[in-house]
């Protein structure tokens, strides 16, 4: 079976006037239908992009400079701006992370639903709200009928980031891209928001590819995991294996350096130093000075994702 | 950790509210007649609590629960509506701004963003000098500058970068920058508000290890303010648990963790994400947090408790302390119903 969505090799770069640099660098992944794939990072390590990229949201001054995004069979990378929208909120849908600057303060949510899908489809009005309704009732949304008449400011946090999600499903998306969809949310509207998702997606075999930088949220709900450090994937597996048997120096780093996961009172494991910006990622593995594992190779040869264990394939030299 | 028991700081009863109806007219109703209304924000209520010498002591609650409010209280940085907080037993929450300055000393804060915090046009020498020059006004320039260069150090930011400004570090170091500016006066107790929780994961680890560290070496008495409950569980001694304001439950770390007794406190627990954990069932909370505007009657978190009762609605639970030694809020925990 083809894949659903297949990223192979991608690159971004942002044109600067110190010139160009490169966001994300031989990115590969792919997702089958109804898969929940975690894409998880620190700050600036391309996450992000790699989201914006498959649906080719990249402003200027960034571009994709190389690779291919194959979607239900087509390539997309190089569609027109016509074309994508087409795909955009139709057959991929993306959910961010801050609600409140996702829905427009001077529509009301009904207005909002109703816009987006008759973009997509030809409808009536009433259709269009019949089907708003309906998916406001599938995110559990209480008294949804009284929503689509409010304004985003009167509903708290948590039911706008419901909305979001209910929005996005309007069209029967195939993919979902969330981006950090619960960071601004409390822990326990998280954890409602992230079950809601996950069973949204068995229900529909809806795909998710899930953006985050809390790896504890990514364990619980997805089935396979790619870690970024500097605009790469250095480890991508079943989530599972990664995040019990991690490979990757970074990964195992970044796990022990959760509180939470040694005992409580000891010093975290911490990783030493911090990740290099974009404009000077070092030579050879870009890991290589806050590696414990570094030998003189790791600072010349830059290492490929490649089969390690367990079916877990990482990118370094040392495993 | 060496903790001895005599309260560095006490809190009794402390309650702040904000008065945000606005100006005459703002107040101003014509329902059955013209009156004037009031409307104020109830960010505290009844909290008591108290912090023993060299302990780590966590405030955690979700957004709005008044934390933060909590902590500037206490810093005397809002005056409290009522009750009383006091500081080795000498009342600081009527003392006079000139009355406050010795305690100033002794008590300082670190605030969440590293990157609002420091003030982009000053270096980090003035950045650190300022406090220290206020303070000891007799201090030539030179001990200043050893001092300076001292705390730097210890938290790890080499002296070198003195007459750097803030845009030209890192979140990290940043963050140990605000640090150094807590320490500089050589404090007894630190207000640390939320620290962490604009930092990346590896970051964080090196702050949280940082902090773990100098509560050793400078024997420091910590009040932690967070919403992390996996950063709590690492490095507190006791911990209280706010909600809408109200203090739910306060234990030692272990406790809590193992065995939370508060609907809320359970609900809340059951919600952190951990990783390689496949999914535990978490407890639902019905309904949405009300805003501390209206409060509910009775306890505060008894329409979205699944266990209350009528005794909930009607009667504000007082805080009892149980066998263990923690402190609870409930009626339900008080009268022992099953609740399971």
């Amino acid at each position: 079976m083809p894949s659903l969505l297949e990223v192979r090799d991608l690159e971004v770069k942002f044109a600067l006037r110190s010139g160009n640099i490169k966001a994300i660098d031989g990115v590969s992944f792919q997702l089958d239908p109804g898969e929940r794939m975690g894409l998880v990072g620190e700050s600036g390590a391309g996450k992000s992009v790699t989201g914006f990229a498959i649906i080719n949201l990249i402003s200027k001054p960034g571009f994709i400079s190389r690779g291919s995004i194959h979607f239900e069979g087509k390539e997309i990378s190089a569609y027109s701006f016509e074309k994508m929208r087409k795909i955009r909120g139709n057959r991929i849908s993306m959910i961010f992370q801050d609600p409140m600057m996702t829905l427009n303060p001077v529509y009301t949510i009904g207005f909002q639903m109703i816009e987006t899908l008759r973009a997509h489809r030809d409808m009536s009005k009433s259709e269009a709200r019949a089907i708003a309704l309906e998916k406001l009732k599938l995110v559990q949304m209480p008294s949804p009928e009284k929503r689509l008449d409010q304004y985003p400011h009167e509903l708290s946090g948590g039911m706008r980031q419901r909305i979001i999600i209910a929005i996005s499903l309007l069209a029967d998306p195939a993919i979902i891209i969330a981006d950090e969809p619960t960071t601004a949310l409390d822990v326990t509207i998280q954890a409602e928001i992230m079950d809601l998702l996950q069973e949204l997606c068995e229900k529909q075999k809806m795909g998710l590819i899930l953006i985050t930088h809390d790896l504890g949220v990514v364990s619980q709900v997805t089935e396979k995991i790619a870690v970024m450090y500097a605009g790469k994937i250095i480890e991508y597996g079943p989530t599972e294996t990664v995040v019990h048997h991690p490979v990757h120096p970074y990964t195992i780093g970044l796990i022990g350096s959760i509180p939470g996961s040694i005992e409580p009172g000891r010093d975290l494991k911490q990783i030493p130093g911090m990740m290099p910006t974009l404009t000077n990622i070092p030579p050879g593995c870009a890991f290589n000075p806050r590696c414990e594992l570094a030998a003189d190779i790791c600072t010349r040869q830059t290492p490929v994702l490649e089969e390690k264990q367990n079916g877990i394939m990482a990118a370094c030299h040392m495993k | 950790m060496t903790t001895n028991h005599t309260p560095l700081l006490r809190v009794q009863d402390v309650v702040k509210h904000f008065d945000i109806s606005g100006g005459f007219l703002d107040q101003l109703r014509f329902k059955g007649g013209i009156h004037l209304e009031k409307t104020t924000v109830k960010a505290v209520n009844n909290v008591s609590l108290f912090v023993n010498k060299g302990e780590t002591l966590s405030v955690v609650g979700e957004s709005g629960c008044g934390k933060s409010t909590l902590a500037r209280v206490i810093l005397g940085l809002y005056r409290p509506n009522a009750g009383r907080i006091f500081y080795e037993d000498q009342r600081i929450d009527t003392l006079t701004h000139e009355q406050w300055l010795p305690y100033r000393r002794k008590m300082q804060m670190i605030f969440q963003d590293p990157y609002a915090s420091l003030n982009p046009r000053k270096t980090v020498r003035q950045t650190l000098e300022e406090p220290l020059r206020f303070h000891n006004p007799k201090m030539t320039p030179q001990e200043a500058m050893d001092k300076v260069a001292y705390v730097m150090e210890q938290v790890g930011v080499d002296p070198a970068w003195i007459g750097r400004h803030p845009h030209e570090f890192s979140g990290g170091q940043r963050q140990r920058i605000s640090i150094a500016r807590g320490l500089i006066l050589d404090p007894e107790f630190i207000v640390a508000d939320e620290p962490v929780s604009a930092l990346d994961v590896s970051i964080q680890a090196q702050i949280l290890n940082l902090l773990m560290d100098l509560r050793e070496t400078h024997d420091l008495t910590y009040l932690f303010i967070t919403h992390d409950l996996s950063v709590v569980h690492h490095i507190s001694s006791r911990v209280a648990v706010l909600y809408l304001g109200t203090l739910c439950e306060l234990a030692s770390a272990g406790d809590l963790f193992n065995e939370p007794r508060h609907p809320y406190t359970r609900a809340l627990l059951s919600a952190i994400p951990k990783v390689g954990e496949k999914k535990a069932k978490h407890i639902k909370l019905k309904g949405e947090v009300p805003t501390p505007v209206n409060l509910p009657s009775g306890c505060v978190f008894h329409n979205r408790c699944v266990f209350a009762r009528d005794r909930c609605k009607k009667e504000f639970p007082r805080l009892n302390e149980l066998s263990n030694g923690s402190f609870v809020s409930c009626h339900g925990v008080e009268e022992g119903w099953e609740m399971a």
